[in-house]
């Protein structure tokens, strides 16, 4: 049956099928339609999981094991972080790598090969994924890890599900005393100092700050640093060692309409961030909070995504290389200032090393911003895409709903060898979405149009 | 521990129920036709919540394996819920006798041969609650899918002389209407959101008619009232209407 789809940018909305699956069985009925996408819980932002035929994994949800003295866990990928979350936790175990919300599904975390918070120490989610079961064009099933079909392994992960199906995924949990975080606030008065700041809480586990791109003059840049370290357990106060370990509340608020889309203008985003930057009044806060407002603000919210309006909204998410993030950054935000209706706050965050083979996060800055969609967004994004890349960044596919081609081939310096492994197994591109159509991954000429079109930047 | 024996417990309501009752501290016995199936669902229950299920084949229609299904069962069960059901294809089913048959037998001679014989069992042991899901489609026949609907309506007629009889034994039925609900069976029609449950709001109204021992429920109450209207409409009326 057609159905309105979109993820959660809300933009795009397409018309399209979307079909469900529970057994094997059912799925290999599916590999006979003209082509597919697995698709997750619909929390990346743009079209990387739309297309005419879409599979939904969210009843393909089972959890299979779970070693509690090893912290190791398997399950099928259409389980959400949110399950694993409750089932882990009171056993003393956390998920290795988080996202900003726990509603996306496993299969989603490793096909666009997450990171958190902690990316600086822990690298991204697939570092922690011992063995995954990929569905492929061919109609079979591969058990792959770092040693076994190392390369199915290696371009699965990030691949956006263009590789096949992931099924099912054993991976690492990272073992936790309470489920407690001693969180530390510090506010930045511009640019500067929280780079420097970055710099120098370098050895704690989880960091990000919070961004006022709106802000010129001499405050331009004012931030606040969140850091925090899995608290112990004398850490807490008394009365909470009997639930040391308690999990998240399932109640929630929920978004009830879209917001009109003049409500969101310059004037009330600036009041916004002011809100925002003058409620923390002392430079530095020193508190010990769960771990669901402290990693899943948002979630709290439901359809939080409704607050950019019906139109939708582009989350613009960049990573500049480390040697040209501070020159890059300044330039990208006074951009963005001119422009005038960035978002309420941006995300901003050092990545640490990566060695994944086709992933998006590299040393340096990254910075994750809304924009609303409206009449000269997207020319101003093409824009923005230019400086990127010039710079030496990319910018993030989970995120990305308008990039042209040629920015994705020149800014990932592994698409042509990613796109040959690819190829291998998605024969006559059966899995492809809207995004791969059109970035040109799933298109038959690609290969020579984009041959060798790694760009370093001009400006590093 | 209570035990509680799903049948059927492959469906989508039953897994939702399973799960509300394993954090109800039940043991479970899930029976079903898909054992590969039965067993992801048992793994997943186990790694959750760390309870005892058990898995035994189950096939509505072959009547003649019940009795033996009753005998081989290792602990006779406190809670039964019978979650198994049919929709079949209405337009097929009036051409085409198998097709009737299926939609005929699965929703109430399955239903009834397998409740007789539980029922006999708990009325001995003067212990027990039956759930049974049945339907809002049995409230009244509409030609849209009258043969599912008049099964359903002679599982709720049976529902409620069950109720009667196992009364002076102790013995709650209850019968379920849950209206629509967001299921495999839904899953390719275009309904209005209003009226859809989730599985797991079925659960948990089911959980809480077991707990204040309720005879008949919907799940949604506006369904109380749409089945109201539906069955107030004069038959010279209603059997002019497209529904």
């Amino acid at each position: 049956m057609r159905k309105k789809v979109a993820n959660w940018g809300n933009y795009p909305v397409i018309e399209s099928e979307l079909y469900h699956f529970r057994t094997d069985k059912e799925l290999e009925n599916f590999l006979t339609l003209p082509s597919i996408i697995a698709r997750g819980n619909g929390r990346c932002y743009g079209d990387s999981s739309l297309s005419s035929y879409m599979l939904s994994t969210l009843h393909f949800n089972k959890a299979i094991s779970f070693d509690i003295e090893k912290g190791i866990f398997t399950c099928e990928a259409g389980m959400l972080l949110d399950d694993i979350l409750q089932i882990i936790v009171p056993k003393g175990w956390f998920l290795p790598v988080s996202p900003g919300t726990k509603y996306i599904t496993v299969g989603g975390a490793i096909a666009s090969n997450i990171h958190g918070k902690n990316h600086h120490i822990d690298g991204t989610f697939c570092r922690h994924v011992i063995e995954i079961d990929v569905l492929t064009a061919d109609g079979n099933i591969y058990t792959c890890s770092p040693q076994q079909h190392a390369e199915l392994f290696q371009a699965t992960c990030g691949g956006m599900g263009l590789t096949g199906i992931i099924l099912r995924a054993k991976f690492k949990l990272k073992k936790i005393e309470t489920s407690y975080i001693d969180h530390i606030q510090i506010k930045a008065r511009d640019l500067y100092e929280i780079l420097d700041l970055f710099e120098i809480y370098q050895h704690c586990t989880y960091t990000m700050a919070w961004i006022d791109c709106l802000k010129q003059g001499k405050q331009f840049g004012r931030s606040i640093l969140m850091m925090g370290e899995p608290a112990d357990k004398d850490k807490l106060k008394h009365h909470l060692h009997s639930s040391a370990l308690s999990t998240h509340p399932t109640n929630h608020v929920s978004f009830p309409v879209n917001m009109p889309s003049f409500f969101l203008n310059p004037f009330t985003m600036k009041a916004f961030n002011n809100l925002f930057y003058w409620k923390n009044i002392r430079k530095q806060i020193h508190t010990i909070v769960h771990y669901d407002p402290f990693f899943y603000p948002l979630d709290k919210i439901l359809h939080w995504n409704k607050g950019y309006g019906k139109k939708g909204f582009i989350q613009y998410q960049f990573v500049l290389p480390i040697e040209s993030s501070q020159k890059g950054l300044i330039d990208i935000l006074k951009r963005i200032n001119q422009y005038g209706t960035g978002s309420f706050l941006a995300v901003l965050k050092l990545f640490g090393n990566d060695e994944s083979f086709f992933s998006f996060p590299m040393k340096g800055y990254t910075l994750a911003l809304d924009f609303p969609v409206k009449k000269g967004l997207f020319t101003f994004l093409d824009q923005l895409d230019r400086v990127v890349l010039d710079y030496g960044g990319r910018l993030y596919l989970t995120k990305d709903a308008r990039m042209q081609p040629e920015i994705f081939w020149k800014s990932y310096p592994h698409a042509q060898a990613w796109h040959e492994i690819m190829r291998k197994y998605n024969t006559g591109y059966k899995f492809r979405s809207m995004q791969s159509d059109r970035l040109e991954i799933t298109s038959p000429h690609n290969q020579e149009k984009y041959a060798s079109s790694t760009y370093f930047g001009s400006h590093i | 521990m209570p035990v509680a024996l799903i049948l059927g417990a492959t469906s989508d309501i039953a897994q939702a129920i399973a799960k509300q009752l394993a954090k109800e501290n039940f043991n479970l016995i899930l029976a079903a036709r898909n054992i590969d199936y039965l067993k992801r669902i048992q793994h997943d229950l186990q790694v959750r919540y760390s309870i005892q299920v058990d898995t035994v084949y189950f096939d509505a229609i072959s009547f003649d394996q019940h009795e033996h299904f009753i005998q081989q069962l290792s602990v006779f069960p406190e809670l039964v819920i019978l979650c198994f059901g049919y929709l079949g294809n209405q337009n097929a089913a009036e051409k085409n006798w198998e097709e009737a048959y299926k939609i005929l037998s699965t929703n109430y001679l399955g239903a009834v041969s397998i409740l007789n014989r539980i029922a006999n069992e708990m009325e001995k042991r003067k212990k027990g609650t039956i759930v049974a899901i049945s339907s809002v489609a049995g409230d009244r026949g509409r030609k849209s899918n009258y043969l599912y609907g008049s099964a359903k309506a002679g599982l709720t007629a049976y529902l409620s002389g069950l109720r009667n009889r196992l009364y002076s034994s102790g013995i709650n039925v209850i019968t379920v209407k849950p209206g629509y609900v967001a299921t495999k069976m839904t899953e390719n029609m275009s309904l209005p959101q209003i009226l859809v449950a989730s599985p797991e709001q079925v659960a948990k109204r089911i959980w809480k008619a077991i707990h204040g021992r309720k005879n008949t429920i919907y799940v949604k109450k506006l369904w109380l009232w749409i089945m109201f209207i539906i069955k107030i409409i004069p038959e010279p009326i209603f059997k002019r209407l497209n529904m």
